[in-house]
């Protein structure tokens, strides 16, 4: 763990003498081999199963049995794709989750954010116990509101659209997001809102012209967040999916695995790679707000 | 000023859409949950006031206690490994790969942001055996093993749950905790070797305990969060072998959805909401008092 060096290597003029930095070198690459083993097998750990579910998803069905399961595939044929595609339903499937994902978090970000001003930079008698009861909400688990909304949905007849799942996902992302929302309007100089006011500048107003584009970062980090948590929920999805077809992503892919069981393993590992390319790639631009954005979730909530 | 800022209106209309969400999708549901669990039936069939009956029935019914300890176990197992894990990850992070530790990190981050359901399906298929069998096994044969039929039992179940959970959600918690760290002053870690701690005797006596709220609070949100596992076990057997790895929010949802019993459905959900309340206590009321001295 201490790579200073014992002693201190003394600048003579001249030539320096050639083993000993050869030496030193050499010990510490042995110093550093059971860091480096250690790193090697975690990422071989991390990274492996991805790798092998994505190669996996081109190869054809006599490869899955006539091959070694390590083996690479012969040729990158796309059919396993095409067939999630057309009979796995995977389209409608990721169409369905975005028209449900894009509203909630939308819907969540600006309720929480107006909530958060109005609780944090206005004002008033009892904005602490407002924020206090809202808050309660992040301790209830899901399965506590199901059964009532069940009811609830069932008799406003709106059972058969994906409006159900917004609605749910909306009100359970509130809590957390309004906590954070004011927490971040606390980090900001309230001097800033009251320079605006001092200008003639309203509260309203001073929301939308100040607080919501001074917000801006805050608003990607938390909508990130709640963008994972409602695209990869089963628990909501699946309770109020009535038919297939307003299937999310991941009731399609526990349908898919059922129904292709052991049989087709092309399809289903060509819907868990889409998963995994998919969210890859939106991970490779924005990862760094993504981890920031989840730690920060954690940690408040 | 206080006056601009106490206007009504806006106070209004910015809380308002908010609160109104919150309280019909929210507190009344809750509510209405509580009330429920003193009831049977559900909306075709009609309810029936039975008191405190659910509650009795919770407690007599093997398969609820099952799911209660199936739940308690999973959450203490994994809470420990996962911060275990995280936390030495996040030592590695920060005293041995340092400034390099970029790309080590967001690789062991990324299964955080899987479906917890593709991750699943992934793991059934790297220990599936027979025909295609995958990986896990294929290495337990080259060894000269007999390949595990690990779905097939209670304990390779909830073995491979663990192992499952503990890879998609080691780095997350190594994240949160390498934040953690980085927040320790330079100065306190270097006077501290100066004074001749290094090794482990740095880690017990200076960086665990000046880490220590960051690690509690890892260890409430891990309690919090696999206490309320449902897609992992679900995806992965289906609560199986038969029910044996059902959690509580498994049976719950079974209870309520598929045998329609939306009383103890309830009753089962308030059960699950109290062991929620209790583990955070449990772990949140000593802590409180030691943080602060």
């Amino acid at each position: 763990m201490t790579t200073a060096p014992a002693a201190a290597p003394v600048q003579l003029p001249g030539p320096r003498p050639q083993p000993r930095p050869m030496r030193r070198t050499a010990r510490r690459i042995v110093r550093r081999l059971p860091v480096w083993l250690l790193v090697t097998v975690l990422l071989v750990v991390m990274l492996y199963p991805q790798f092998w579910m994505i190669m996996g998803s081109f190869k054809t069905q006599t490869e899955f049995f006539a091959n070694p399961t390590w083996a690479l595939p012969e040729q990158f044929s796309l059919d396993n794709y095409i067939d999630a595609f057309t009979r796995g339903n995977v389209g409608l499937n990721y169409r369905n989750s975005m028209l449900v994902t894009l509203p909630s978090v939308g819907l969540i970000v600006l309720a929480g954010l107006a909530a958060g001003y109005a609780l944090e930079v206005m004002i008033w008698k009892g904005r602490r116990q407002v924020l206090l009861f809202v808050m309660g909400g992040i301790m209830v688990p899901g399965q506590m509101i199901l059964v009532p909304l069940f009811t609830a949905y069932f008799k406003l007849g709106i059972t058969d659209s994906l409006l159900p799942m917004i609605l749910t996902y909306t009100a359970m992302g509130i809590p957390l997001t309004t906590f954070l929302m004011a927490a971040y309007f606390r980090a900001i100089p309230r001097e800033i809102f009251e320079a605006a006011t001092v200008d003639g500048c309203g509260p309203l107003r001073s929301f939308f012209v100040i607080a919501v584009p001074l917000m801006k970062n805050s608003m990607l980090t938390i909508g990130l967040i709640q963008f994972f948590s409602v695209f990869n929920d089963l628990l909501i999805a699946l309770t109020f999916t009535t038919r297939p077809e307003l299937a999310t992503i991941q009731v399609g892919l526990l349908s898919l695995s059922d129904q292709y069981g052991s049989t087709q393993y092309g399809a289903l590992f060509a819907a868990i790679s889409i998963n995994i390319i998919v969210l890859l790639i939106v991970f490779i631009f924005l990862n760094k707000k993504i981890m920031a954005g989840l730690a920060a979730g954690s940690v408040k909530g | 000023m206080t006056r601009v800022f106490g206007d009504r209106k806006t106070i209004l209309i910015l809380l308002l859409p908010t609160l109104s969400i919150y309280v019909l999708l929210k507190v009344i549901p809750v509510a209405w949950s509580l009330g429920l669990s003193f009831f049977q039936g559900n909306t075709l069939r009609g309810f029936e006031f039975i008191g405190l009956d659910n509650f009795r029935e919770f407690l007599g019914d093997s398969a609820a206690l099952n799911s209660v300890w199936v739940s308690v176990g999973f959450a203490v197992i994994v809470t420990i490994a996962q911060v275990t894990f995280g936390y030495l990850l996040a030592l590695l992070y920060v005293f041995v790969l340092r400034k390099g530790s970029a790309f080590v990190r967001t690789a062991v981050f990324f299964p955080m942001v899987l479906p917890t359901v593709a991750v699943a399906l992934l793991f059934k298929s790297l220990i599936a055996v027979g025909e295609n069998q995958g990986p896990v096994n294929d290495a337990i044969n080259a060894f000269g093993g007999e390949s595990i039929e690990f779905l097939a039992s209670t304990a390779g179940t909830m073995t491979i749950a663990v192992v499952m959970t503990l890879w998609s959600s080691m780095g997350f918690y190594a994240v949160l905790l390498y934040t953690g760290l980085l927040d320790i002053p330079e100065e306190v870690v270097e006077s501290a070797r100066m004074d001749g701690a290094t090794g482990p005797r740095l880690v017990g006596y200076i960086i665990i305990p000046l880490s220590l709220p960051i690690l509690l609070s890892s260890i409430i949100f891990s309690l919090n969060a696999t206490l309320k596992v449902f897609d992992s076990l679900l995806a992965l057997n289906n609560g199986g072998p038969g029910t044996t790895t059902a959690p509580l929010t498994l049976y719950m949802y079974r209870t309520a959805f598929e045998y329609a019993e939306y009383g103890y459905g309830s009753t089962i959900a308030l059960a699950l909401t109290l062991l929620c309340l209790v583990f955070t206590l449990v772990v949140f009321r000593p802590s409180s008092k030691r943080v602060e001295d």
